[in-house]
């Protein structure tokens, strides 16, 4: 069982390298998506992954059978899937707002913060009149 | 006991809560300042305590340790929660005058407390796995902080910052997943004596690196740095001012903690790696700063390559070079942050950042020419500053142990960081305004001024303290060092902290 699920995990983080390591802002995030569920997969294995014994106390034991799996790492698990949720969600949202205000999902063409030429971006000069206009004002 | 621990993580989520209420009238912005003195007063309540008892620990809930959620303060810690209140204090109030209405009403004073609760709770924790949930607090404020606004260069920034620091947290996350299946534990005392037991010390190195490598983006150290440059010179001074000053630090507190608590078992290996890190890291790091022509991004570049000078402290392992570390931890905070509010003031009177765009603030504002030059010549290590201490022990503990390159590149990195200095003064301040505008600190309203004017002064003060008196600052270095490399204290305080009852 833990072999398949290393299996599993080598096959899914080499599909995320794959997708980030295109320029497609887009695909880098779906290979976001992938790792991060790799990751909870390599957790989720640390707790041991045994189908035939539940992690039950007999009576009169205090701890469960040895072999039974743990069930802390499963908790972790689910934490982190909903924290991840979190994240991507937001990730998604910002490439989308990206596209929309960048007009491209190319990250070789966004290079608004970092101008190949030194010389100011547009967008860095109407935000520093608006600064000036600001306190013109007040 | 336990109160002590659990203030500086309560107080700015309350206080988040109650700016978010608050954020459409004035209250909200009050309301964070007083938020951020909160945490001040209850983070040198917190450092008092752990002066007087040496380390303390509490075990939140009703779970004994190793089970339960700890929270323990080491010397290191306290000092860090302390900085932390008084940056977060310091830029708060600049915020008054800095933070537009609108990215008010969007929730920035909420997002900001967030961030110090996160920031305060990374570093008191004392379990890992816990580290990696206020590790995503902080984040995830840090994102909305960054973007908000949504100018093109801030979303453009913005995909870079998130995109790598996702990365980073998934890597810690895998580490953890496998440090548990090796250990069993995830209690960072409970470590300390757990991985000495691991049958496979091989495979225990390989974590070390992939929390080494996670920590080590989240710090900016090459070549895992190029999501800081891109986009701290983006949003907000504000906000790029607390990026600057806590973000980054926090990466190398988890360093210095993981590295001498849990991950010693191979130093040979794992602190020959970070000695590399770090030469490479301060020699980019200033090579990147000689390059730029704009305020905040010299500084950003400036920011990685300090981060070396930590990453050398760790990497030498011996006493008096973690004692630099912790030393350069705190002054570079202090100076980060305060030069990122100047090059704010320097932006609302000449009108940019950008230096060919300004000029002329030497002839017209010299009390801003004044207070650029204290943090300016502290980061660039000249006595009697901050930085110069900070500098001297580090290169001393280098020389100590026969590093003769290392200190050599250090003492080099730190005249390239003149040339930085330098580079700004000439340009921002000497040279006339190309416009023709006189730059005077009068075009701003009488209460903005005091309001930006305030924390820059507070915070220069600081540096010119700490470098007129290290003494106490360097004792005080002394014993946090002590402690991290004899965890002995640190060990059994957590494991033996009681449950507290009735939660």
């Amino acid at each position: 069982m833990e072999l398949l699920v290393a299996i599993m995990v080598g096959v899914l983080v080499a599909a995320s390298v794959h997708l980030m390591l295109a320029r497609n802002v887009l695909r880098f995030i779906f290979g976001l998506v992938l790792i991060s569920n790799a990751a909870n997969l390599i957790i989720f294995a640390s707790g041991r992954l045994t189908p035939e014994s539940p992690p039950l106390i007999a009576e009169g034991e205090t701890t469960p059978a040895l072999d039974a799996a743990n069930a802390l790492p499963q908790a972790l698990v689910l934490t982190a899937i909903v924290i991840g949720f979190g994240l991507f969600a937001f990730a998604l949202t910002l490439v989308y707002r990206a596209y929309q205000n960048l007009g491209t999902l190319n990250s070789d063409e966004m290079r608004v913060a970092e101008p190949q030429a030194q010389k100011p971006s547009t967008a860095g000069q109407v935000a520093e009149k608006q600064y000036i206009a600001r306190d013109a004002d007040a | 006991m336990s109160w002590i621990l659990a203030t500086p993580i309560i107080i700015p989520f309350a206080t988040a809560v109650l700016a978010f209420l608050f954020r459409h009238g004035p209250e909200g912005r009050w309301l964070s300042v007083l938020g951020s003195a909160g945490l001040l007063v209850s983070s040198i309540i917190l450092m008092l305590t752990v002066l007087d008892e040496g380390v303390i620990a509490a075990q939140m809930g009703q779970w004994p340790a190793p089970f339960g959620i700890t929270l323990a303060a080491d010397l290191l810690s306290a000092v860090m929660v302390v900085i932390t209140g008084i940056t977060g204090l310091a830029i708060a109030i600049y915020a008054l005058a800095d933070v537009e209405q609108r990215k008010e009403q969007l929730g920035y004073h909420a997002l900001y407390q967030v961030l110090l609760a996160g920031v305060c709770g990374a570093f008191l924790t004392g379990d890992l796995f816990n580290l990696y949930v206020w590790f995503e607090v902080m984040l995830i404020s840090s994102f909305g902080l960054l973007i908000l606004g949504g100018t093109r260069a801030q979303l453009d920034g913005g995909i870079r910052y998130v995109t790598l620091n996702l990365i980073s947290t998934i890597l810690f996350l895998s580490g953890v997943g496998l440090l548990y299946g090796m250990t069993g534990t995830l209690n960072m005392a409970d470590l300390h004596g757990a991985v000495q037991e691991v049958d496979n010390p091989g495979l225990l190195v390989v974590v070390a690196v992939m929390f080494m490598i996670a920590f080590g983006v989240k710090a900016a150290v090459f070549p895992l740095f190029f999501w800081l440059p891109a986009s701290y010179h983006t949003p907000a001074i504000s906000v790029s001012a607390i990026f600057a000053g806590l973000l980054t630090k926090v990466g190398v507190y988890s360093l210095i903690r993981t590295f001498t608590l849990i991950f010693t078992t191979d130093i040979a290996y794992t602190h020959t790696i970070l000695l590399w890190v770090a030469g490479l890291t301060m020699v980019t790091g200033v090579l990147g700063a000689a390059a730029m022509n704009d305020f905040r991004r010299i500084l950003s570049f400036h920011i990685v390559s300090q981060i070396g000078y930590m990453v050398l402290g760790l990497a030498l392992f011996t006493p008096l070079a973690l004692v630099g570390a912790v030393f350069y931890l705190v002054h570079h905070i202090i100076v980060k942050a305060n030069l990122f509010l100047v090059a704010g003031v320097a932006r609302r009177i000449a009108g940019s950042t950008e230096l060919g765009q300004i000029g002329g603030l030497y002839k017209t504002a010299p009390l801003l020419a004044l207070l650029f030059l204290i943090p300016a010549f502290s980061l660039a290590g000249f006595p009697p500053l901050s930085g110069f201490w900070a500098k001297f022990l580090l290169i001393k503990a280098a020389l100590e142990e026969g590093g003769y390159i290392i200190a050599g590149v250090a003492l080099a990195v730190g005249l390239l960081t003149i040339f930085s200095m330098t580079k700004i003064w000439g340009y921002a301040f000497w040279k006339p305004h190309p416009a023709g505008l006189e730059p005077r600190l009068s075009r701003l309203s009488a209460r903005d001024r005091a309001a930006l004017l305030t924390p820059i002064a507070a915070l220069a003060v600081l540096t010119c303290i700490i470098g007129l008196f290290p003494e106490p600052f360097v004792q005080f270095a002394t014993r946090a060092a002590e402690q991290l490399l004899d965890p002995q204290t640190y060990v059994q305080t957590v494991l033996a902290a009681a449950p507290e009852a009735g939660q």
